[in-house]
């Protein structure tokens, strides 16, 4: 063991810097759907298009921003820009138009409502912007690279991959547990999670709360998908595999818990990149095997609270 | 409570159906008369991210039909087209691939992009008897597996795709040691990884494989690949990944320097250059999956050539990429085995058998050369293979040193397996590979 | 008449509709086969949906009976055998992986489902030397009982096996849910913990339920097998379980048509939207599902048993 260790530890090393900038990701996508299930009760299977969209339009309005000659720094807001369109605009037209019709109904229909959205969208995407991959690196290459040593070698990383992207989940974190706990809007978010009968009966407008926890669930799903369109080529389908793996990441969690997300998305992200690195076969089951072998030990996912039982 | 409308909405349904549940008179064998159009089935992606291959696909295929009907149609009669999506998966498109042919009559099919759905359409055309044209799938297996009487290929294969490059390389710079594959973990990466290693085993037997990655088909993430890529330093990268992964890939590698540490070896490429750019250094090894390349240094008809990527430009606003010349190679071979079947029919319209038995031994013309269907079915597609290099008169990587394969060189020859045919290779190989031609 | 009754004569009413549109139209027979497969699997999930557990994931199942037959095709290639083949093999992973997830409910039980039909997913596309990955198995030519047939007497039997699956699984099910086991699988969706206080094991009845879907999504899988005769990995991913619950939800959960006057219309509507706009079928899929639950919450079947219904009153 100790010998192993010797050998591949600055591997080991390596991995674990990959997997945090992949788990900042997941996270960032997981996180919104998780608060949009602890408090509207509905699994959304359009928040993988959401993130499309958003990733799609950061790379719109990004590559708008270079041809109209603005400085190159501006491509960074520009990813937060087509985030907060997307969410501002998207986000609470599904909510009046389609889920606030079925908030009453069986949780099957709900889901099966968002999955048909899913599946209009995902056409309405190739619509507007085609079937060619789309890209636009400019915010890579404007950060540059670290240099990470690796015994005698050095390993150049992406600034924007292992520094900007951590410190953008690990900020969102901090923002959402201090404005969920701190805020007035965020505690009555927190009622509406943890009992929603008792929020309701205590007063709180719960149609104001789904509108608002919708809509910002949904400007985090667009912004995980603008943060992803420096590094990756945008092709149709990328909504497709990103929401399955939210999906594991939610019931890892525990539902409707933020911190069980970050550090669900960090197991994963981690345990995917070490895979890669030993055992390159594995990497794909990651996510399942992590899930599984959590909820045989915590039936409630890692944060989850065991709700009482109804006689 | 019958409302008013409801007789115009039992119409209109019935009217629906009656197009699907039109008794046939099915008659395979029935003496041809001219028809009034010859319809083409093409099943291609236009959902998914295969699309980026699929939909250029289906828009060549617009372009040739519409200009082919300009000049009059195939031997005067029209064409018509008819496209399947491949993506919902092989029930899908089996079944739609039987309703065109039983019940929209099309004369023929152009099978598939992707290898799964060519094995489940061609034993299906062959049942049907319907002649089944692979325009684009990669797998050697068709061939090597079964006789077919009905179904040919218009282009090459995985072999020819995969062994070409490696001569290259192995002509261009010999001293490799090391390498490691990243490919996509579907069939066509791992079938493409073991053609290649099979050859390089016999052509230059020692080499050692420091990584075999086959990241998730459909993966917008190559960094650890690429950290342990950076950390392995292998002489060589082979990657015969393709659309967004291999643009990203590329893009990743290139902010990371990778490229400075390794020779890639990309044969799928072509299809990528002017998306990526200039992410793409100069002195890397790429393909187009036959002799596809807009700036080919000899083509055989150098006007037919420039008006193919004129046109195309025009319309599509972008250099058309190996697909296109594939769909462009199915119909020039259509349109020579409709004059070859209605010759030997003594100037009558050829039944489905005729016009099947037309493509053994076809002559066609492609965009860039001149192309033979084996007797075995399979198409004799010359490979062009060429080292990267930036230049003034294209914002993106184009090809150098281009060395044009002849395709009886690479390709196995007809009755063997490419796996037990590749083992018999000698390193003499490589002196036959052609002298590179500079680019104009 | 009787609700079961009419339920019945429906059936054999459908069934020979069915006969009749395939035989005047060659490739509907192949469309309604997969249709009849699909409708065995949906039943399934409907059993579940009557205890309020949605899985994802079923389309593991129906990928393992396609793949059994896809194996075992080349050493025993006989409809017949390899239809119990699959039925057996499918029960007993349903069995297994039952034991595991009747534990869990809702979103946890549809996840882990989900999760289980991904990573066989994954599995059938990483074990590439067994499986051919995406390229997938052909299915050689089958015969039946024995009896070697040429391909339109071979499509006919298939068609007919699936036929007669679906009315004998139809009757079951019928059977099943009028049972005190039946009964209370409703009751595991509306008060749980009063199953429990009665003695009733909860978990039981929901494993006795899951089993069955299995093995009823096993068939359905070899069906498809039969009639597509290739199988791939797709089969089993995640699009295709939600596409099993969005027949479930198109045929209305109410009655055991439902699930195949879904399947049917599923299949028809996906051809025509395929036929007439090949690049949005996904489009006008997901729109006929969206018009289907705001504004016809009980599916295809609620739809007729109202009208039935108002019919008797009048």
């Amino acid at each position: 063991m100790g010998d192993w260790f010797e050998q591949n530890g600055a591997l080991l090393g390596l991995a674990l810097l990959d997997g945090i900038a992949s788990a900042a990701l997941i996270f960032m996508v997981a996180v919104g759907l998780n608060l949009v299930f602890g408090v509207l009760r509905v699994l959304n299977v359009a928040h993988g298009s959401l993130f499309a969209i958003g990733a799609y339009a950061a790379a719109s309005i990004g590559l708008f921003f270079t041809s109209a000659g603005l400085p190159a720094w501006a491509s960074l807001p520009a990813l937060l820009l087509a985030a907060m369109i997307v969410g501002l605009v998207l986000g609470p037209l599904i909510e009046r138009l389609l889920l606030r019709r079925i908030y009453s109904e069986e949780p099957v229909l709900q889901l099966l409502v968002t999955f048909a959205l899913f599946m209009i969208l995902e056409d309405a995407q190739k619509l507007v912007w085609g079937v060619q991959p789309v890209s636009f690196s400019a915010p890579v290459s404007l950060m540059g690279t670290v240099d990470v040593p690796f015994g005698a070698d050095v390993i150049p990383y992406n600034t924007y991959q292992v520094i900007l992207l951590p410190a953008i989940a690990v900020a969102t974190l901090i923002g959402l547990a201090l404005f969920l706990r701190r805020t007035l809007t965020g505690r009555v978010i927190l009622a509406v999670t943890t009992d929603r009968e008792a929020a309701t009966a205590m007063g709180i407008d719960a149609r104001k709360v789904y509108l608002l926890t919708f809509t910002f669930g949904a400007m985090l799903a667009a912004l995980g998908g603008a943060l992803s369109t420096p590094t990756a080529s945008l092709v149709p389908g990328i909504g497709a595999s990103t929401i399955v793996l939210s999906f594991a990441v939610v019931a890892t969690a525990g539902l409707g818990q933020i911190e069980g997300a970050a550090l669900t998305a960090l197991m994963i992200g981690i345990g995917r990149s070490i895979a890669v690195t030993f055992q390159p076969e594995l990497e794909v089951v990651v996510p399942y095997l992590i899930m599984v072998a959590v909820l045989l030990v915590r039936p409630q996912g890692l944060f989850g609270v065991v709700e009482t039982r109804r006689v | 409570m019958p409302s008013s409308f409801q007789p115009t909405r039992r119409q209109a349904l019935a009217a629906g159906f009656g197009s699907v549940l039109l008794p046939s008179a099915l008659s395979a064998q029935a003496p041809a008369q001219r028809p009034s159009e010859i319809k083409i089935g093409v099943t291609t992606f236009l959902s998914g991210a295969p699309s980026v291959f699929g939909v250029p696909g289906r828009n060549a295929a617009e372009m040739l039909a519409e200009e082919i009907n300009q000049s009059g149609g195939i031997n005067g009669v029209p064409v018509r087209l008819f496209f399947v999506d491949e993506a919902p998966g092989i029930d899908h498109l089996v079944g739609e691939f039987r309703r065109l042919v039983q019940n929209e009559r099309v004369d023929v099919m152009l099978a598939s992009i992707s290898s799964g759905s060519c094995l489940a359409c061609t034993p299906l055309g062959e049942e049907l008897r319907k002649v089944t044209l692979l325009w684009d799938c990669g797998t050697q297996r068709i061939f090597e597996e079964r006789n077919y009487r009905y179904a040919f290929r218009t282009q090459a294969n995985a072999t020819p795709e995969i062994l070409a490059p490696l001569l290259y390389l192995l002509k261009t710079k010999p001293d490799f040691r090391t390498i490691a594959v990243l490919n996509q973990d579907y069939a066509w990466g791992r079938d493409s990884w073991e053609i290649w290693k099979t050859a390089m085993d016999a052509l230059k037997p020692g080499v050692r494989v420091v990584a075999e990655l086959f990241p998730r088909f459909g993966a917008t993430d190559f960094s650890a690949e690429v950290t342990r890529l950076l950390a392995l330093r292998p002489d060589v990268i082979l990657s015969t990944s393709w659309g967004g992964e291999l643009d990203t890939f590329i893009r990743q590698a290139a902010e990371r320097r990778l490229f400075e540490r390794s020779t890639f070896v990309l044969p799928l490429a072509e299809s990528s250059l002017e998306r990526v750019g200039r992410s793409l250094p100069a002195g890397h090894i790429v393909g187009s999956r036959g002799d596809h390349w807009h700036q080919h240094p000899r083509p055989a008809n150098p006007q037919a050539l420039q008006r193919f990527v004129e046109n195309y430009r025009r319309r599509y606003n972008a250099y058309p990429i190996y697909p296109t010349y594939h769909m462009a190679q199915a119909f020039s071979a259509l349109r020579a085995a409709y004059a070859k079947a209605i010759a030997a029919n003594g100037g009558n319209w050829p039944s489905d058998a005729q016009l099947a038995a037309a493509f053994p031994g076809l002559e066609f013309e492609s965009p860039t050369s001149r192309m033979r269907i084996r007797e075995d079915g399979q198409g004799l597609e010359p490979q062009l293979i060429g080292t990267t290099v930036h230049n003034d008169r294209f914002p993106f990587a184009v090809m150098d040193n281009m060395v044009v394969f002849p395709p009886e060189m690479v390709t196995t020859p007809a009755g063997q397996n490419s796996v037990n045919w590749l083992k018999t290779l000698t390193a003499e190989m490589v002196n036959r590979v052609p002298d590179p031609i500079r680019a104009g | 008449m009787t609700q079961p009754r009419i339920e019945l004569l429906l059936a054999l009413l459908g069934a020979a509709a069915m006969v009749l549109a395939a035989m005047a139209t060659p490739w509907l027979k192949f469309v309604l086969t997969l249709a009849l497969a699909k409708g065995i699997a949906v039943l399934g999930i409907m059993l579940l949906l009557r205890a309020g557990q949605v899985s994802f994931g079923h389309a593991l199942y129906v990928a393992l009976g396609a793949y059994t037959v896809a194996f075992l095709a080349p050493s025993m290639p006989d409809a017949a055998l390899l239809l119990v083949a699959a039925a057996l093999g499918t029960t007993v992973a349903g069995l297994l992986i039952g034991l595991f997830v009747s534990r869990y409910r809702e979103i946890f039980f549809g996840m882990l489902n989900l999760a289980l039909s991904m990573v066989f997913y994954s599995m059938l596309e990483k074990f590439y030397h067994y499986t051919r990955g995406t390229d997938g198995i052909r299915v050689p030519s089958l015969t039946v009982a024995g009896v070697p047939l040429d391909r339109v007497s071979y499509e006919w039997t298939i068609f007919g096996m699936a036929l007669v699956l679906a009315l004998g699984f139809g009757v079951f099910a019928r059977v099943y849910l009028a049972s005190p086991l039946g009964q209370a699988l409703s009751a595991i969706k509306t008060r749980e913990t009063r199953l429990d206080f009665m003695g009733v094991s909860s978990r039981n009845v929901l494993l006795s339920a899951y089993v069955l879907s299995a093995l009823m999504a096993g068939c359905a899988g070899a069906l498809i097998a039969m009639t597509s005769r290739h199988v791939t990995p797709l089969l089993a991913y995640w699009t295709a379980s939600g596409e099993l619950v969005f027949i479930a939800i198109l045929g209305g959960a109410g009655g055991v048509l439902g699930p195949f006057l879904g399947a049917a219309a599923y299949e028809l509507v996906r051809v025509y939207a395929a036929a007439t706009v090949a690049d949005m079928w996904q489009m006008i899929l997901g729109a006929v599902l969206l018009l289907v639950i705001l504004f016809a919450r009980g599916g295809i079947w609620g739809l007729l048993s109202s009208r039935l219904q108002r019919g008797r009153v009048a």
